[in-house]
């Protein structure tokens, strides 16, 4: 099997007694940008976050069915969760930097997984920032406060802090939602540059998005899985009504 | 733009006018008192303070000398109260804030905390002595009022320093957790650091209201008055605020001993105004480095 698909099998979700996810399979190919669109609240967030687990942290939850990656369930009690969320990386809705150095926010997953130190620290942390095409933009103010950059700076900040841990999955969770178009676009085009490389599943409310980054699309709404197909194929013949509808602007 | 008749429009500035009065003397009248109570503590006490009157023990039944064993007094038993409580107390917090689960228990605690903050010292006191100088045999000892004081100061710990890692944004725990950090790595490296201003503030008013307090030091090991310094920490002590105290109130030439009285008082209030100046240092030092506060 190649490296970094994900399957999903009959994933069912609550929170509390609210049943968020329903029975939803999906499999997700490896190197390709996968979208997930829907209207807001259909769980496509939520989708996205059982993947690394990120749900863990929301106390009253209850999964059933199976998440595997390169065949592995990742909800089994052998699965490391730490190790999982340092192979699936995630980039929020909100651009997050830690209020550190630019040089700081990228060398704290090297550091606490270890992976590197002195002078190939350095080099770890100028790839990242080289991938996230950041480092000419940065590279004589690596010392200044992240916060000092732009929005979408920093959002390509929390792709390198994400990519300098070497992940096979990246997660983004409406990663453009706070951005202005051109910093959008910037980071499209950067998308679409690592899908050769990394498995990448982006969750958008905004289809254009989708239908520009991505090879895959799959269609969510109250929590269930309508629609998956190649992106081509959803937004020029898709299978379902509501797909249709949701596209020509019925709802969103 | 004038959409309002001129009548109207001045009536609405001359309201205005009135509520900043209204918002703005309360602050005047306050800050008046406050300065007035410092201006009188200085102008009579200013000039009893001297090299002498603060390295030399006291003589002539307290009506000359100094009050050096009451300083050291005062800083020794807020050195043992802090060394007890801002371990426990910031521990407590950070199990508080971040890993206490959200329910009925966790809740109680926490409002249990709020209320111990609120409990008058005197009660703090008497349960000193029973549980310190009675109970584990302590005696009245600088170890048992510092640790009386260390309980008193304990619930303020705790909560201002859960409200500072409260106020710290969950974004910054989410992204540590999603590059694969424990809970833990998250906490130290990305919560902590940041709390850390809104930790020291309260860490520092809880010693500037330690170094103040009588009534907790009163049954458990101040003394009225002893010629050497506190050697180990199971002896008697001077103490600042219980030297004013009896020298206002219980010597018997009241009017020989009213100087040193206001020197006293005003070498307290400069202690404490010295805690709350590195207080306020640190955090602006610590402020402008944490950039996300603006």
């Amino acid at each position: 099997m190649e490296k970094g698909r994900i399957e999903i099998q009959q994933l069912n979700l609550w929170f509390g007694t609210n049943h968020v996810l329903r029975d939803i399979s999906l499999s997700i190919p490896a190197r390709s940008v996968t979208a997930i669109m829907g209207p807001s609240g259909c769980g496509k967030s939520t989708l996205l976050r059982c993947i690394n687990r990120m749900n863990d942290l929301i106390s009253d939850t209850r999964i059933t069915g199976r998440i595997l990656i390169d065949g592995r369930d990742i909800f089994s009690p052998e699965t490391d969760v730490i190790e999982l969320r340092k192979r699936v990386g995630m980039v929020f809705q909100k651009p997050n930097p830690f209020p550190k150095s630019i040089f700081e926010n990228i060398a704290f997953g090297i550091r606490i997984h270890r992976l590197a130190h002195g002078r190939e620290l350095k080099e770890r942390v100028e790839r990242a920032l080289r991938q996230a095409n950041l480092w000419e933009e940065v590279k004589d103010r690596l010392h200044d406060n992240a916060f000092s950059l732009s929005g979408g700076q920093q959002q390509r900040l929390c792709l390198a802090r994400c990519l300098a841990v070497e992940p096979e999955i990246i997660l983004l969770d409406e990663p453009a939602s706070a951005l202005d178009p051109h910093s959008t676009a910037r980071l499209e085009e950067l998308i679409i540059q690592l899908k050769n490389e990394y498995t990448i599943v982006i969750v958008t409310h905004n289809m254009q998005q989708a239908a520009r980054v991505s090879d895959y699309c799959a269609f969510v709404m109250l929590g269930e899985l309508v629609e998956f197909n190649r992106t081509e194929k959803v937004f020029t013949n898709p299978n379902d009504r509501r797909t249709e509808d949701f596209l020509g602007g019925k709802f969103g | 733009m004038n959409s309002l008749p001129a009548d109207r429009r001045r009536r609405k500035y001359f309201l205005s006018n009135v509520y900043f009065l209204f918002l703005a003397v309360p602050v005047i009248i306050f800050l008046v008192f406050v300065a007035y109570m410092v201006f009188y503590l200085f102008r009579n006490g200013i000039n009893v303070i001297s090299w002498e009157f603060i390295t030399r023990p006291p003589e002539r039944g307290m009506t000359a000398g100094g009050i050096l064993p009451c300083i050291v007094g005062t800083l020794y038993v807020t050195l043992v109260s802090l060394i007890f409580s801002i371990p426990i107390g910031v521990f407590a917090a950070i199990y508080l804030a971040e890993y206490a689960p959200n329910n009925l228990l966790t809740r109680m605690i926490r409002s249990a905390v709020r209320s111990l903050a609120g409990i008058p010292s005197i009660v703090y006191g008497l349960f000193g002595v029973a549980l310190f100088v009675r109970g584990v045999h302590l005696g009245l000892s600088v170890l048992a009022s510092g640790l009386t004081l260390g309980l008193m100061n304990l619930p303020w710990i705790i909560a201002t320093a859960e409200e500072a890692l409260s106020s710290i944004p969950g974004s910054f725990r989410e992204g540590a957790l999603a590059v694969g950090a424990t809970k833990w790595e998250a906490i130290r490296h990305n919560v902590l650091p940041f709390a850390f201003p809104g930790i020291l503030t309260g860490i520092l008013l809880a010693l500037a209201r330690t170094m103040g307090e009588t009534a907790p030091i009163l049954f458990t090991g101040v003394t009225y008055f002893t010629r050497e310094l506190p050697r180990s920490p199971l002896q008697k002590f001077m103490a600042l605020p219980y030297h004013l105290f009896a020298l206002a109130t219980q010597h018997d030439q009241l009017m020989k001993a009213r100087p040193i009285a206001f020197g006293t008082a005003a070498v307290l209030l400069i202690l404490v105004l010295m805690f709350d100046g590195v207080a306020f240092l640190l955090r602006m030092r610590i402020a402008t480095a944490n950039k996300w506060q603006v």
